[in-house]
């Protein structure tokens, strides 16, 4: 028996070595593709900053952060797309924040089973509509329902850049409100109710109270998508660049950010100045949505939440 | 006001909220259903766009948006798949593994239309692959990485460690356990996720604008190194910068594009429940 | 050749507390524990372990919960590798070979030394499918040798009856008696030599019990068995050699007659007399 396993050891070596080597060029093939995420993240920032650095050199800063986009006319202000962004992203915030939180506490609470399993796959349509389809319909139909019923002079303004949006950012807010309130202990709800509270009472004051720091992550996944969104933005915010006076900004035409980069890329010819300050939005927007979804990642990450919400 | 009519008022208030998310989704879709079914028919589906694209079909575009979907399977699949496995079988809880998460969430975040200047400098560029198909599959699949790593490494994970344990003493090597074990019976929720990527890749205007995108090209792609029309970008160039464009060929063309994206995620709706009514454990 | 493989049990004096079981036998051993300690990252589990295990016996571990039974039994075929963060020393030789030695083949280890688990866990796969599995990964293509092995093994089983017509039926699909059978079968089917059973009736009926005990002495004709038994009347029942451990370590070695009958250690005397456990 000995013989015949030590035969049996020595024959195999060839094989076995062979199998060594599988091993060992699998484990390595994986981490490389592991690796190659970091590898990505640092090519996307490096090839941003070659092209857009030199825009920081040709245009003098005062141009940059001046109040007026006519790069026709070599005016770069990135102001009025900055603040253009922001106007419509706060307003996509104040509008799918509320709705995208009652939505989920009306689903978790109230909702019997047999509906929330037709909402929660309609919620995922509504994350799954391309943001050229919307923009699309946001240009024929919201935009000129609000001309009309908001007395504008075109519908297409910030605001209906906002109500596109926020239709975008709501299946996240839903999803992470809604994790956020299931993850409330049982009992707090218990002694709510077990101190007389009602239904509503509980969870006003138990529940939501609980769930705050998952809202606030909603809230930061929210604006990094609202932020960086650009086909429907493009399409229906009217697409002037002037800086916002007032809260009546709201309701005229903006340009953000990315909408600037996705209309005026295709036009500009490469290595002019014009390309290299579009490429300098493009480091701006990464440096933001970088922040934001560094946060939320941190108040995730201490909660626990499940990790491909901050993927969707 | 007493609290019972208080809680009768917010409730309703809770109940008008959740109408308000979910009625326009369905007359979203109602919508373009009924202004785009008009315009759907063979010709349409299978002719080029002609006369300044007022007339004609959407052929190359749907086939453009076909091959990108391919194109960005084929990029991030092997990828995302290789790094769930490194993350979920062999990553040890040290600064490497925690600097790829954070990538995978910064990547997460990146604006699709930062993707498409990436991509531009990159690859149409820098790797001289021009504006093309390559150019653009890279690109979407970039993008589409972080969502199949994420979803590829949860069905990894939800093989049960036990059944690995049992493969090892069985005389299985690591990659053995994860070739013939893990693999196979992650592989429902790994197709899930890379379908619901694919989903996203395939409705995706910014990042192909540079990238691979033309505005009219009505002969089909003959090489990665071509250029090619694809639906999304289809759909903004007809409703925005081409006047008198027949309002019917808009919805048409929105709704093949709609039916398209829905039809992945409807597959892997279907693929996930199916496997997961099937499996044992 | 036959020389240069040699045990070293034949070469070394026996260690301590094994000398009873050294004068009873003249056979080398076909395992041979020396030493041992091991540690989790967390928690001490053994601490100077030795032990001689001989062929075609069944050596039975037992002792009170966390007394270091399972973690010895993974240690013999080095599934304690899969865990982090270990801490092991002293020599573990299997024919007179160091297991832990750089060179040895850790998979063609677990296949002379296969491990039956506590609970039984059936591949998400078909009968046969579990039962050539482990064969498949080793290489083997023969279709021939494969079903051979699956009918072998199962009726060495005492499952061959029972499955013979179902083979492709998923493995989920058998009773737990029957799924601890199969989970016999699948190390059967690499023919190793010798066989780890940890806790293998565990939640199993009065009736699968005595099956599969009653199989232990038809398999000990051709392999060598290291049992951690459901108790301590389970292992008066089916060990040839038995070793108590308490508290990770070895505490009394010997034939199953003299440890049962009369131990001369009284902690092994009150464990077996039931005074505590």
């Amino acid at each position: 028996m000995a013989i015949e396993q030590q035969a049996a050891t020595h024959a195999v070596p060839v094989a076995r070595r062979r199998r060594l080597r599988g091993e060992t060029a699998a484990e390595a093939l994986v981490r490389l593709s592991g690796i190659s995420v970091i590898i990505f993240v640092v090519l996307v920032f490096v090839f941003l900053a070659r092209e857009g650095i030199p825009a920081f050199f040709e245009v003098e800063v005062g141009n940059l952060l001046g109040t007026r986009w006519y790069p026709t006319v070599g005016r770069y202000g990135l102001l009025p797309l900055v603040t253009g962004s922001l106007l419509v992203t706060a307003g996509a915030v104040l509008i799918s924040v509320p709705l995208g939180l009652a939505a989920a506490i009306y689903m978790h609470e109230l909702a019997p089973a047999w509906l929330r399993e037709i909402l929660k796959p309609l919620i995922e349509i509504l994350a799954g509509i391309p943001s050229v389809v919307l923009g699309f319909l946001g240009m024929i139909a919201v935009a000129p329902l609000l001309r009309e019923h908001l007395n504008m002079p075109t519908g297409l303004s910030a605001f209906a850049g906002s109500v596109m949006l926020a239709y975008m950012a709501l299946p996240t807010i839903i999803s992470v409100s809604d994790d956020a309130i299931d993850a409330v202990p049982r009992s707090y709800r218990d002694a709510s109710l077990a101190l007389g509270a009602n239904h509503w009472q509980t969870v006003c004051h138990a529940v939501v109270p609980a769930a705050r720091s998952g809202i606030v992550v909603a809230v930061m996944l929210g604006i990094g998508r609202a932020i960086g969104e650009t086909m429907a933005v493009l399409m229906v915010t009217g697409n002037a660049a002037r800086m916002p006076d007032g809260l009546s900004a709201l309701f005229q035409p903006v340009r953000t950010m990315t909408a600037t980069i996705a209309a005026e890329m295709g036009e500009v010819a490469n290595g002019s100045v014009h390309y290299h300050v579009l490429f300098a939005i493009g480091i701006v927007l990464f440096l933001i949505t970088f922040l934001v979804n560094l946060l939320a990642s941190v108040l995730m990450l201490r909660r626990g939440t499940r990790r491909d919400q901050l993927l969707e | 006001m007493s609290r019972g009519t208080k809680q009768k008022l917010a409730f309703a208030l809770l109940t008008a909220a959740a109408v308000v998310v979910v009625v326009p989704v369905l007359l979203v879709a109602g919508y373009i259903i009924w202004r785009g079914a008009g315009a759907i028919s063979l010709e349409f589906l299978l002719s080029a766009p002609r006369h300044g694209l007022r007339e004609g079909g959407i052929f190359p575009a749907a086939i453009g948006t076909v091959i990108l979907t391919l194109g960005t399977a084929i990029v991030a699949l092997p990828l995302g798949v290789g790094a769930a496995i490194y993350l979920s079988e062999y990553a040890r809880d040290d600064l490497l593994t925690r600097l790829i998460r954070m990538a995978i969430i910064n990547l997460a975040g990146i604006p699709s239309v930062v993707y498409g200047l990436f991509g531009l400098g990159l690859f149409v560029l820098f790797l001289r692959c021009g504006t093309s198909i390559l150019a653009g599959s890279l690109t979407l699949g970039l993008l589409t990485l972080p969502v199949v790593i994420s979803t590829a490494e949860e069905a990894i994970r939800a093989v049960p460690q036990s059944f690995r344990v049992v493969s090892v003493s069985l005389g299985g090597t690591k990659w053995q356990t994860i070739r013939h074990l893990v693999l196979p019976n992650a592989l429902p929720g790994i197709i899930t996720g890379v379908i619901l990527g694919l989903e996203r890749a395939a409705g995706e205007t910014a990042p192909i604008l540079f990238t691979v995108a033309a505005v009219y090209l009505p002969r089909l792609p003959r090489s990665v190194f071509d250029q090619t029309m694809a639906l999304p970008y289809h759909l903004f160039v007809i409703s925005t910068q081409v006047p008198g464009m027949p309002m019917t060929l808009q919805f048409g063309t929105a709704l093949v594009l709609l039916a398209f994206v829905l039809s992945l995620n409807a597959a892997a709706t279907i693929i996930r429940s199916h496997f997961r009514r099937r499996r044992s454990w | 050749m036959v020389t240069g493989a040699m045990p070293p049990a034949s070469l070394q004096p026996p260690p301590e507390g094994t000398c009873d079981a050294m004068t009873t036998t003249a056979v080398p051993s076909k395992i041979r524990v020396e030493n041992v300690s091991f540690a989790y990252s967390n928690a001490e589990a053994l601490r100077g372990v030795s032990l001689d295990v001989y062929p075609h016996e069944v050596t039975v571990l037992f002792g009170p919960a966390r007394s270091g039974k399972t973690t010895l039994l993974r240690l013999l075929n080095r599934l304690t590798d899969l865990l982090e963060g270990t801490r092991r020393s002293g020599r573990i030789y299997l024919d007179g070979q160091d297991i832990f030695a750089p060179d040895v083949d850790v998979a063609e280890l677990r296949r002379r030394v296969g491990m039956v688990f506590a609970m039984p866990i059936p591949l998400p796969m078909s009968i046969r499918a579990n039962l050539t599995y482990g064969l498949q990964l080793k290489g083997v293509r023969d279709r021939a040798l494969l079903e051979a092995r699956v009918e072998s093994a199962l009726r060495a089983a005492a499952l061959w009856d029972e499955v013979k017509d179902r083979l492709e039926d998923p493995a989920s699909s058998l009773s737990g008696g029957q799924q601890q059978r199969l989970c016999l079968a699948r190390i059967l089917a690499l023919e190793p030599e010798v066989i780890l059973l940890d806790n293998p009736t565990s939640g199993l009926d009065p009736i699968s019990t005595s099956k599969v005990e009653a199989s232990l002495h038809e398999l000990k004709q051709r392999y060598t068995i290291i049992a951690v038994p459901h108790s301590v009347q389970q292992a008066a029942r089916i060990a040839d050699r038995a070793a108590f451990m308490l508290g990770g370590e070895v505490i009394e070695v010997g034939t199953a007659r003299e440890i049962f009958t009369r131990p001369r250690d009284p902690r092994t005397r009150d464990y077996v007399e039931g005074r505590f456990g």
